[in-house]
């Protein structure tokens, strides 16, 4: 019994040691090291002196790191409730329809979630263009004037955002579609025999049974948000006048760029502590909304 | 009754604006890519496609590198799918069918793990990465975007949902853990394997921030990236760089359209609100 008891640990340690594995080497190690670089003077590549907590004493006094705090927080509030909103509301759309209709509209809503972020990036690029973009026009209709919106501080941010709703709402989408398929349909029957109208169908059977859906999406959007790089490096850069310069490209120009390592490190960290702080007391306060 | 029917007509016809607005960028991507440059920016150019003009495809194709970033894109997103499914179904199956010491602690990583941000590894892993001498070649790609806990999150609850009495008699039969799981549990779930093996090689071939990072030379770039240097090479031909964005966008586009009800059951499977 015990030698078989051995070889069923052995096998299982056999299963388990290819991901253990790659784990340890590429995200434990990664992890532990980030914390020690943020307390050196390191450069990229290279060792540094041990400078204890003055990476962050530098980094409280950094105005880039503010600006960048602010950005990352107005993005947020541009993107996660409005995606949320917009993703139900097309989901609700959809959910009604069937069959090949039904496949049809999902897939025009899912499209641009599966394009890679520079496909996207190019062809909003051309839409918004100055001088030739086809959405020009209707920006002079709405403003006055033509705009060049990813190089005005007050458009950039806003423009980003929008792109980002259009690029991973499908996402979202299909999270609400899967929740409103796991809604029995004897309770709308039950409602709606007791008269109930579209309106109260709604409040009184969707929302309440679709909250754990929406907890989830507002959670899973504001860990994506915050993580913001990629968008607003191709769209701006972090232009116009750091207008749209935020946590992730602080670390990227720091480490890749100017080559401090070490600064990079405790951005990076602070980020990291950011999004789990912020995300479990989201998810919290939403399951607490929730049981209401 | 009647009422009732307008207003489903109604919404219907606000459901296929809003699809038809939603789907524009790509329609006006394509039309822009069959247009000749001098069309593309004249003011007789209207929203409907109006010209049969292959040639910004033919120039990207020949005149870019987007072949070899192809083929970089292919290999690593296939390697990056083959490894990450077959450890995270060997993981998961331990994780589900066998006791061995530090089990829990090792599901309790992989779970925390879904929570952390890679991105904030980034300095840290390209560190690494230039320390195995892996800068500018497909293991750097590779490596750090083979940690996928959601696999192995997802592979566990299927697991865990076979009937024990088929586990009991394969090993009455005289069958070992691998027979069970080569021979049952593997052919059991081959539906959620095909899912998550698309929404893997879907994710690894959309990635961008890590490979722009690890990748610095043109010949090593995968598509997401290399297609950002052609805007500098081609400057203001659009017809050109809306071929490039479409070329580079076919792949997975095609193969989203292919396994439509696929993609859509891993995504929901996979953010658990589907199980």
């Amino acid at each position: 019994m015990i030698t078989n008891r051995r070889k069923h640990i052995a096998i299982a340690m056999t299963l388990i040691a290819p991901f253990v594995f790659i784990f340890g080497l590429v995200f434990l190690y990664p992890t532990i090291r980030v914390i020690e670089l943020s307390f050196t003077d390191a450069p990229l590549i290279g060792s540094g002196e041990w400078i204890g907590l003055d990476n962050y004493k530098k980094l409280l006094s950094d105005n880039l790191f503010y600006t960048s705090l602010k950005n990352n927080g107005y993005f947020v509030l541009l993107t996660v409730v409005p995606t949320t909103v917009i993703a139900l509301v097309i989901a609700l759309a959809v959910n009604r329809l069937s069959g090949r209709m039904q496949a049809l509209m999902l897939a025009a809503f899912f499209l641009p979630y599966i394009l890679p972020v520079s496909v996207v990036t190019q062809i909003w690029a051309w839409m918004l263009d100055f001088q030739f973009g086809i959405l020009q026009p209707a920006i002079a209709f709405f403003v006055g004037e033509r705009v060049p919106v990813f190089r005005h501080p007050v458009w950039v941010m806003p423009t980003v955002a929008t792109v980002t709703i259009w690029w991973t709402n499908g996402f979202n989408v299909l999270l609400f579609i899967a929740g409103l398929r796991n809604i029995p349909t004897e309770l709308y029957e039950a409602a709606s025999l007791d008269g109930a109208n579209r309106w109260q169908l709604f409040w009184k059977v969707t929302w309440p049974l679709l909250w754990p859906v929406t907890a989830l999406v507002l959670t899973l959007q504001l860990i994506l948000q915050l993580k913001l790089f990629d968008q607003v490096y191709l769209l701006s850069g972090g232009g116009p006048f750091n207008s749209s310069y935020v946590l992730l490209m602080m670390v990227y120009r720091e480490a890749f760029q100017l080559n401090n390592g070490g600064y990079a490190s405790a951005v990076a960290l602070v980020l990291f502590v950011i999004i789990m702080v912020v995300s479990v007391l989201q998810f919290q306060l939403l399951r607490i909304g929730g049981r209401k | 009754m009647s009422t009732r029917k307008i207003e489903n007509g109604i919404l219907l016809m606000i459901t296929l604006v809003g699809a038809v607005i939603w789907i524009f960028p790509l329609y006006w991507a394509f039309v822009t890519s069959i247009r000749t440059e001098n069309h593309v920016v004249s003011a007789n150019a209207g929203l409907l496609p109006d010209m049969l003009h292959l040639n910004a495809y033919v120039e990207s194709i020949f005149n870019t590198r987007l072949l070899t970033w192809y083929f970089n894109s292919i290999g690593t997103s296939l390697i990056i799918t083959v490894v990450v499914i077959v450890s995270g179904m060997m993981c998961a199956y331990a994780l589900s069918q066998m006791r061995f010491p530090g089990r829990r602690l090792l599901y309790g990583v992989v779970l925390a793990s879904f929570m952390i941000p890679s991105q904030a590894l980034v300095v840290t892993q390209f560190v690494l990465m230039n320390d195995l001498r892996l800068v500018n070649t497909w293991g750097g790609i590779i490596l750090p975007q083979l940690i996928v806990p959601v696999v192995i999150i997802v592979y566990k609850q299927f697991f865990d949902a076979v009937p024990k009495e088929m586990r009991e008699a394969v090993l009455l039969d005289g069958g070992g853990e691998y027979t069970l799981l080569l021979k049952v549990y593997m052919p059991l779930n081959w539906g959620i394997t095909t899912a998550l093996a698309i929404i893997t090689f879907i994710m690894a071939w959309n990635q961008f921030f890590w490979p722009f990072l690890v990748i610095t030379s043109e010949n090593m770039m995968t598509i997401p990236v290399g297609i950002t240097q052609v805007n500098d090479a081609f400057g203001v031909f659009y017809a050109r760089l809306m071929a490039v964005a479409l070329l580079a966008a076919a792949p997975v586009a095609i193969a989203y359209l292919v396994f439509q009800k696929k993609v859509t059951e891993a995504v929901m499977i996979s953010s658990g609100v589907k199980g």
